[in-house]
Protein backbone atom coordinates (compact mmCIF):
# COMPACT_ATOMS: atom_id res chain seq x y z
CA UNK A 1 0.00 0.00 0.00
CA UNK A 2 2.88 2.61 0.96
CA UNK A 3 4.84 1.09 -1.72
CA UNK A 4 1.61 2.14 -4.13
CA UNK A 5 1.59 5.72 -2.70
CA UNK A 6 4.90 6.58 -3.65
CA UNK A 7 4.51 5.44 -7.12
CA UNK A 8 1.29 7.28 -7.19
CA UNK A 9 2.89 10.49 -6.08
CA UNK A 10 5.94 9.42 -7.78
CA UNK A 11 3.07 9.97 -11.61
CA UNK A 12 1.62 13.06 -10.11
CA UNK A 13 5.04 14.57 -9.51
CA UNK A 14 6.38 13.13 -13.20
CA UNK A 15 3.12 14.34 -14.56
CA UNK A 16 3.23 17.81 -12.95
CA UNK A 17 6.62 17.76 -14.51
CA UNK A 18 5.42 16.93 -17.90
CA UNK A 19 2.64 19.81 -17.58
CA UNK A 20 5.09 22.57 -16.62
CA UNK A 21 7.37 21.36 -19.39
CA UNK A 22 4.88 21.42 -21.66
CA UNK A 23 3.06 24.87 -20.60
CA UNK A 24 6.42 26.26 -21.06
CA UNK A 25 7.16 25.24 -24.46
CA UNK A 26 4.11 26.75 -25.19
CA UNK A 27 5.21 29.86 -23.55
CA UNK A 28 8.14 29.57 -25.72
CA UNK A 29 6.41 28.85 -28.92
CA UNK A 30 3.29 31.72 -28.26
CA UNK A 31 6.85 34.11 -28.23
CA UNK A 32 8.13 32.86 -30.65
CA UNK A 33 5.15 33.13 -32.64
CA UNK A 34 4.97 37.27 -31.33
CA UNK A 35 8.13 37.74 -32.74
CA UNK A 36 7.50 36.40 -36.53
CA UNK A 37 4.30 38.28 -36.10
CA UNK A 38 6.10 41.37 -35.19
CA UNK A 39 8.77 41.02 -37.75
CA UNK A 40 6.15 40.39 -40.05
CA UNK A 41 4.07 43.70 -39.63
CA UNK A 42 7.53 45.02 -39.55
CA UNK A 43 8.54 44.28 -42.61
CA UNK A 44 4.97 44.81 -43.62
CA UNK A 45 5.68 48.28 -43.43
CA UNK A 46 8.79 48.16 -45.06
CA UNK A 47 7.15 47.33 -47.87
CA UNK A 48 4.57 50.63 -47.32
CA UNK A 49 7.75 52.30 -47.02
CA UNK A 50 9.23 51.09 -50.26
CA UNK A 51 6.13 51.34 -52.41
CA UNK A 52 5.68 55.44 -50.80
CA UNK A 53 8.96 55.78 -51.89
CA UNK A 54 9.46 56.96 -55.27
CA UNK A 55 10.43 54.23 -57.87
CA UNK A 56 13.81 54.19 -58.99
CA UNK A 57 12.45 54.26 -62.91
CA UNK A 58 8.32 55.75 -63.12
CA UNK A 59 6.78 54.11 -66.42
CA UNK A 60 4.70 57.45 -67.84
CA UNK A 61 2.72 57.89 -70.81
CA UNK A 62 2.93 60.50 -73.54
CA UNK A 63 0.48 62.67 -71.96
CA UNK A 64 3.04 63.22 -69.36
CA UNK A 65 5.98 64.20 -71.06
CA UNK A 66 3.74 66.09 -73.27
CA UNK A 67 2.58 68.33 -69.79
CA UNK A 68 6.60 68.68 -69.24
CA UNK A 69 7.43 70.02 -72.70
CA UNK A 70 4.17 72.01 -72.32
CA UNK A 71 4.41 73.80 -68.53
CA UNK A 72 4.43 77.19 -68.39
CA UNK A 73 6.79 77.39 -66.35
CA UNK A 74 10.59 79.29 -66.40
CA UNK A 75 12.69 75.90 -65.43
CA UNK A 76 14.87 74.55 -68.45
CA UNK A 77 13.97 71.40 -68.68
CA UNK A 78 16.62 68.84 -70.13
CA UNK A 79 14.98 65.75 -71.62
CA UNK A 80 17.16 63.11 -72.64
CA UNK A 81 16.44 60.25 -74.71
CA UNK A 82 18.31 57.33 -74.13
CA UNK A 83 17.97 52.82 -73.91
CA UNK A 84 20.09 50.60 -72.21
CA UNK A 85 21.01 49.15 -75.36
CA UNK A 86 22.13 52.27 -76.76
CA UNK A 87 26.05 52.27 -76.56
CA UNK A 88 26.35 56.06 -77.18
CA UNK A 89 23.57 57.13 -74.66
CA UNK A 90 25.12 54.87 -71.82
CA UNK A 91 27.55 56.66 -72.52
CA UNK A 92 26.61 59.89 -72.08
CA UNK A 93 24.58 59.52 -69.33
CA UNK A 94 27.41 60.26 -66.57
CA UNK A 95 27.43 63.83 -68.46
CA UNK A 96 23.80 64.30 -67.37
CA UNK A 97 24.41 63.79 -63.77
CA UNK A 98 27.36 65.97 -63.42
CA UNK A 99 24.70 68.90 -65.21
CA UNK A 100 22.33 67.61 -62.49
CA UNK A 101 24.86 68.75 -60.00
CA UNK A 102 26.45 71.75 -60.94
CA UNK A 103 22.92 73.31 -61.35
CA UNK A 104 21.35 72.26 -58.40
CA UNK A 105 20.69 75.76 -57.44
CA UNK A 106 19.25 76.74 -60.44
CA UNK A 107 15.84 76.03 -62.59
CA UNK A 108 16.65 73.57 -64.22
CA UNK A 109 15.50 70.22 -64.16
CA UNK A 110 16.52 66.67 -66.10
CA UNK A 111 14.86 64.03 -67.17
CA UNK A 112 16.17 60.67 -68.60
CA UNK A 113 13.47 59.31 -70.73
CA UNK A 114 14.26 55.51 -71.55
CA UNK A 115 12.83 54.06 -74.84
CA UNK A 116 13.40 50.67 -73.67
CA UNK A 117 10.58 48.27 -73.94
CA UNK A 118 8.50 48.15 -70.92
CA UNK A 119 9.34 44.44 -70.28
CA UNK A 120 12.94 45.18 -69.89
CA UNK A 121 12.19 47.43 -66.94
CA UNK A 122 12.76 45.26 -64.41
CA UNK A 123 15.44 43.22 -65.60
CA UNK A 124 17.48 45.49 -67.62
CA UNK A 125 16.96 49.43 -66.72
CA UNK A 126 16.15 49.55 -63.43
CA UNK A 127 19.61 47.69 -62.27
CA UNK A 128 21.42 49.88 -65.08
CA UNK A 129 19.72 52.86 -63.38
CA UNK A 130 20.88 51.70 -59.73
CA UNK A 131 24.48 50.40 -61.54
CA UNK A 132 24.93 53.93 -62.32
CA UNK A 133 23.76 55.26 -59.37
CA UNK A 134 21.52 57.82 -62.05
CA UNK A 135 20.36 60.86 -59.58
CA UNK A 136 18.39 62.61 -62.14
CA UNK A 137 14.61 61.68 -62.74
CA UNK A 138 14.56 58.71 -64.96
CA UNK A 139 11.19 57.57 -66.61
CA UNK A 140 10.17 54.82 -69.34
CA UNK A 141 8.27 55.94 -71.76
CA UNK A 142 5.49 53.24 -72.45
CA UNK A 143 4.09 54.42 -75.92
CA UNK A 144 5.14 51.89 -78.44
CA UNK A 145 3.66 53.72 -81.17
CA UNK A 146 6.93 55.96 -81.35
CA UNK A 147 5.16 57.38 -85.19
CA UNK A 148 2.15 59.09 -83.10
CA UNK A 149 4.65 61.35 -80.71
CA UNK A 150 8.27 61.30 -82.17
CA UNK A 151 7.22 64.46 -84.38
CA UNK A 152 5.73 66.22 -81.62
CA UNK A 153 8.83 66.08 -79.34
CA UNK A 154 10.47 67.89 -82.33
CA UNK A 155 9.45 67.73 -86.20
CA UNK A 156 12.94 67.06 -87.08
CA UNK A 157 13.79 63.75 -85.17
CA UNK A 158 14.09 60.91 -87.07
CA UNK A 159 13.90 59.03 -83.75
CA UNK A 160 17.76 57.83 -83.51
CA UNK A 161 19.11 57.63 -80.34
CA UNK A 162 20.44 59.48 -78.05
CA UNK A 163 18.54 62.38 -78.75
CA UNK A 164 18.45 65.71 -75.99
CA UNK A 165 16.02 68.46 -76.44
CA UNK A 166 16.34 72.19 -74.21
CA UNK A 167 13.24 73.56 -73.37
CA UNK A 168 12.21 76.46 -71.63
CA UNK A 169 8.44 77.39 -72.68
CA UNK A 170 8.42 80.40 -70.28
CA UNK A 171 11.48 81.75 -72.46
CA UNK A 172 10.23 80.21 -75.30
CA UNK A 173 13.78 79.05 -76.04
CA UNK A 174 14.64 75.48 -77.11
CA UNK A 175 17.07 73.33 -78.91
CA UNK A 176 17.33 69.63 -79.85
CA UNK A 177 19.64 67.35 -80.63
CA UNK A 178 19.74 64.06 -82.55
CA UNK A 179 23.46 63.01 -81.82
CA UNK A 180 25.91 62.55 -78.54
CA UNK A 181 26.42 64.99 -76.45
CA UNK A 182 29.64 65.95 -74.41
CA UNK A 183 29.39 67.52 -70.69
CA UNK A 184 30.89 70.83 -72.66
CA UNK A 185 28.20 71.20 -75.36
CA UNK A 186 25.74 70.90 -72.94
CA UNK A 187 26.92 73.01 -70.17
CA UNK A 188 27.81 75.96 -72.66
CA UNK A 189 24.03 76.07 -74.76
CA UNK A 190 22.59 75.52 -70.95
CA UNK A 191 24.50 78.98 -70.35
CA UNK A 192 22.16 80.42 -72.35
CA UNK A 193 19.11 79.35 -70.93
CA UNK A 194 19.45 80.15 -67.37
CA UNK A 195 22.13 82.95 -67.27
CA UNK A 196 19.22 85.46 -68.00
CA UNK B 1 19.36 66.71 -107.25
CA UNK B 2 21.27 63.07 -107.72
CA UNK B 3 23.34 64.48 -110.39
CA UNK B 4 24.17 66.64 -108.41
CA UNK B 5 25.57 65.14 -105.26
CA UNK B 6 26.79 62.99 -107.68
CA UNK B 7 29.11 65.83 -109.23
CA UNK B 8 29.43 67.27 -105.88
CA UNK B 9 30.93 63.45 -104.81
CA UNK B 10 32.69 63.49 -107.86
CA UNK B 11 34.67 66.63 -107.00
CA UNK B 12 35.37 65.57 -103.09
CA UNK B 13 37.22 62.78 -104.89
CA UNK B 14 38.94 65.01 -107.96
CA UNK B 15 42.13 63.41 -108.69
CA UNK B 16 41.59 60.07 -107.56
CA UNK B 17 38.79 58.75 -109.27
CA UNK B 18 37.17 60.96 -111.07
CA UNK B 19 36.57 58.47 -114.29
CA UNK B 20 35.19 55.24 -112.09
CA UNK B 21 32.42 58.06 -110.21
CA UNK B 22 31.33 59.60 -114.43
CA UNK B 23 29.64 56.19 -115.42
CA UNK B 24 26.96 56.21 -112.97
CA UNK B 25 25.41 59.25 -113.94
CA UNK B 26 24.43 57.62 -117.38
CA UNK B 27 22.38 54.79 -116.10
CA UNK B 28 20.84 56.15 -112.81
CA UNK B 29 19.01 53.46 -112.09
CA UNK B 30 21.35 50.77 -112.93
CA UNK B 31 24.53 51.05 -110.99
CA UNK B 32 24.44 52.18 -107.28
CA UNK B 33 26.03 54.88 -106.19
CA UNK B 34 26.20 54.73 -102.61
CA UNK B 35 26.10 58.37 -101.96
CA UNK B 36 24.02 59.41 -104.22
CA UNK B 37 20.94 56.59 -103.95
CA UNK B 38 17.78 57.16 -101.09
CA UNK B 39 14.63 55.72 -102.51
CA UNK B 40 11.32 57.32 -102.44
CA UNK B 41 8.01 56.32 -103.03
CA UNK B 42 7.31 55.73 -106.55
CA UNK B 43 11.22 55.10 -107.07
CA UNK B 44 12.09 52.41 -109.39
CA UNK B 45 15.03 50.18 -107.35
CA UNK B 46 18.34 49.07 -109.06
CA UNK B 47 19.52 45.33 -108.90
CA UNK B 48 21.40 44.09 -105.99
CA UNK B 49 23.39 41.09 -105.39
CA UNK B 50 24.03 39.80 -102.26
CA UNK B 51 25.78 36.82 -100.34
CA UNK B 52 22.60 34.79 -98.35
CA UNK B 53 23.82 33.02 -94.78
CA UNK B 54 23.47 29.87 -95.69
CA UNK B 55 25.85 30.83 -98.61
CA UNK B 56 23.68 31.63 -101.74
CA UNK B 57 24.43 34.39 -104.03
CA UNK B 58 20.59 36.17 -104.39
CA UNK B 59 20.02 39.02 -106.29
CA UNK B 60 16.57 41.34 -106.99
CA UNK B 61 16.41 39.77 -110.59
CA UNK B 62 16.01 36.38 -108.92
CA UNK B 63 12.07 37.66 -107.85
CA UNK B 64 11.60 38.82 -111.32
CA UNK B 65 8.82 36.06 -111.65
CA UNK B 66 6.57 37.49 -108.61
CA UNK B 67 4.29 40.35 -107.94
CA UNK B 68 6.76 42.38 -105.50
CA UNK B 69 9.30 41.48 -102.59
CA UNK B 70 9.37 42.76 -98.69
CA UNK B 71 12.43 43.97 -98.50
CA UNK B 72 13.84 43.94 -95.00
CA UNK B 73 16.63 45.36 -93.30
CA UNK B 74 17.14 44.03 -89.92
CA UNK B 75 19.93 42.51 -87.57
CA UNK B 76 20.70 39.96 -85.11
CA UNK B 77 21.79 42.74 -82.00
CA UNK B 78 18.92 45.08 -82.24
CA UNK B 79 16.22 44.52 -79.74
CA UNK B 80 13.63 46.13 -82.71
CA UNK B 81 14.88 43.47 -84.90
CA UNK B 82 14.87 40.97 -82.23
CA UNK B 83 11.11 41.64 -81.41
CA UNK B 84 10.07 41.73 -85.19
CA UNK B 85 11.81 38.56 -86.05
CA UNK B 86 9.02 36.22 -85.70
CA UNK B 87 6.33 38.73 -87.63
CA UNK B 88 9.17 39.03 -90.56
CA UNK B 89 8.99 35.04 -90.26
CA UNK B 90 4.91 35.56 -90.44
CA UNK B 91 5.12 38.26 -93.40
CA UNK B 92 6.73 36.01 -95.16
CA UNK B 93 4.60 32.95 -94.85
CA UNK B 94 1.91 34.85 -95.31
CA UNK B 95 2.03 36.54 -98.56
CA UNK B 96 5.52 34.83 -100.33
CA UNK B 97 2.27 32.09 -101.76
CA UNK B 98 1.04 35.19 -102.98
CA UNK B 99 3.71 36.79 -104.81
CA UNK B 100 5.18 39.10 -102.30
CA UNK B 101 7.70 37.14 -100.20
CA UNK B 102 10.56 38.74 -97.57
CA UNK B 103 13.85 39.34 -98.29
CA UNK B 104 15.73 40.42 -95.13
CA UNK B 105 19.10 42.25 -95.86
CA UNK B 106 21.71 42.73 -92.51
CA UNK B 107 23.20 46.05 -93.52
CA UNK B 108 25.40 45.69 -89.57
CA UNK B 109 28.87 45.77 -89.73
CA UNK B 110 30.16 42.93 -88.27
CA UNK B 111 33.20 44.91 -86.75
CA UNK B 112 30.48 46.88 -84.51
CA UNK B 113 28.55 44.47 -83.65
CA UNK B 114 29.55 40.88 -82.93
CA UNK B 115 25.96 39.35 -82.95
CA UNK B 116 25.84 40.10 -86.76
CA UNK B 117 29.24 38.60 -87.68
CA UNK B 118 28.55 35.96 -90.66
CA UNK B 119 29.11 32.99 -88.27
CA UNK B 120 26.70 34.12 -85.94
CA UNK B 121 24.06 34.79 -88.28
CA UNK B 122 24.86 31.24 -89.90
CA UNK B 123 24.16 29.92 -86.35
CA UNK B 124 20.87 32.00 -85.66
CA UNK B 125 19.40 31.26 -89.22
CA UNK B 126 20.56 27.32 -88.79
CA UNK B 127 18.38 27.54 -85.28
CA UNK B 128 15.54 29.44 -86.41
CA UNK B 129 15.22 27.89 -89.47
CA UNK B 130 14.05 31.09 -91.89
CA UNK B 131 11.83 30.40 -94.60
CA UNK B 132 13.51 33.73 -96.43
CA UNK B 133 16.69 34.50 -97.84
CA UNK B 134 18.98 36.44 -95.09
CA UNK B 135 21.04 38.88 -96.74
CA UNK B 136 24.65 40.16 -95.57
CA UNK B 137 25.11 43.39 -96.46
CA UNK B 138 28.08 43.97 -94.56
CA UNK B 139 29.46 46.58 -97.30
CA UNK B 140 26.21 48.79 -96.49
CA UNK B 141 26.03 49.42 -99.99
CA UNK B 142 22.67 48.19 -100.62
CA UNK B 143 21.57 50.00 -96.91
CA UNK B 144 22.74 53.36 -98.21
CA UNK B 145 21.34 53.01 -101.92
CA UNK B 146 18.15 52.44 -100.59
CA UNK B 147 18.42 55.33 -97.79
CA UNK B 148 17.36 52.73 -94.98
CA UNK B 149 18.83 54.17 -91.61
CA UNK B 150 17.26 51.52 -89.21
CA UNK B 151 16.85 47.88 -88.16
CA UNK B 152 14.17 47.19 -88.50
CA UNK B 153 12.80 49.05 -91.66
CA UNK B 154 10.37 47.85 -94.48
CA UNK B 155 10.34 48.10 -98.09
CA UNK B 156 7.47 47.00 -100.30
CA UNK B 157 8.70 46.99 -103.91
CA UNK B 158 6.19 45.92 -106.19
CA UNK B 159 7.53 44.19 -109.54
CA UNK B 160 6.11 45.40 -112.90
CA UNK B 161 7.90 43.74 -115.80
CA UNK B 162 11.42 43.79 -113.83
CA UNK B 163 10.87 47.12 -112.49
CA UNK B 164 10.45 46.98 -109.12
CA UNK B 165 8.84 50.32 -107.71
CA UNK B 166 9.10 51.33 -103.74
CA UNK B 167 5.35 51.30 -102.49
CA UNK B 168 5.71 52.14 -98.72
CA UNK B 169 8.72 52.82 -96.87
CA UNK B 170 8.97 52.56 -92.67
CA UNK B 171 8.09 50.62 -89.94
CA UNK B 172 6.31 47.35 -89.76
CA UNK B 173 3.36 48.05 -88.04
CA UNK B 174 2.86 50.34 -84.55
CA UNK B 175 4.01 48.35 -82.28
CA UNK B 176 7.30 47.02 -81.56
CA UNK B 177 6.79 45.87 -78.11
CA UNK B 178 4.02 43.40 -78.10
CA UNK B 179 2.58 41.90 -81.52
CA UNK B 180 -0.75 41.02 -79.54
CA UNK B 181 -1.63 45.12 -79.35
CA UNK B 182 -0.67 45.90 -83.00
CA UNK B 183 -3.47 48.36 -84.59
CA UNK B 184 -1.53 49.79 -87.67
CA UNK B 185 -0.13 47.29 -89.72
CA UNK B 186 1.33 48.95 -92.25
CA UNK B 187 3.70 46.31 -94.29
CA UNK B 188 0.70 43.93 -94.47
CA UNK B 189 -2.04 46.71 -95.53
CA UNK B 190 0.58 47.89 -98.09
CA UNK B 191 0.51 43.96 -99.76
CA UNK B 192 -2.47 43.28 -99.36
CA UNK B 193 -3.97 46.41 -101.22
CA UNK B 194 -0.83 46.02 -103.94
CA UNK B 195 -2.66 42.61 -104.19
CA UNK B 196 -6.33 43.62 -104.53
CA UNK B 197 -5.18 46.03 -107.15
CA UNK B 198 -5.67 49.10 -104.84
CA UNK B 199 -2.91 52.10 -103.72
CA UNK B 200 -1.43 51.89 -100.58
CA UNK B 201 -3.07 53.75 -97.96
CA UNK B 202 -0.28 54.78 -95.65
CA UNK B 203 3.03 54.70 -98.06
CA UNK B 204 5.14 56.30 -95.62
CA UNK B 205 6.29 55.94 -91.93
CA UNK B 206 9.43 56.07 -89.47
CA UNK B 207 11.37 53.13 -89.36
CA UNK B 208 11.94 52.39 -85.21
CA UNK B 209 14.33 50.98 -84.14
CA UNK B 210 18.28 51.12 -84.08
CA UNK B 211 20.30 53.47 -86.13
CA UNK B 212 22.47 51.93 -88.57
CA UNK B 213 26.14 52.30 -87.73
CA UNK B 214 27.96 53.35 -90.81
CA UNK B 215 31.09 51.78 -91.35
CA UNK B 216 32.93 55.38 -92.17
CA UNK B 217 30.69 57.53 -89.38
Amino acid sequence: MRGMRRKNLLTICLLLCAINAHSQNEFASANGDLLAIMEKTQRKEKNIVAKLKAPTVLEVKWSVLEKLLNSNTDTTYIVNFWATWCGPCVKELPCFEELNRNYASQKVRIVLVSMDFVDDMEDRVVPMVERMKLKNTVWLLNEPDANSWIERVDANWSGALPATLIINTKQQKRVFYEKSLDYETLNRKLSYFVDE
Amino acid sequence: MKRYLASIYGTLLLGMVVSLQLPATGFPNQKIDPVQADYKIGDVVADFQLRSVDGRSVSLRDFDNQKGVIVIFTCNHCPFSKAYEDRIGALNGKFAGQGYPVIAINPSDPKSYEDDNFEKLKEHVSAKGHAYPYLVDDSQTVARAFGANRTPQAYVLQNNGGKFTVRYIGTLDDNPQDPGSVRKHYVDDAVSNLLAGRPVTTTTTRAIGCAIKWKDA
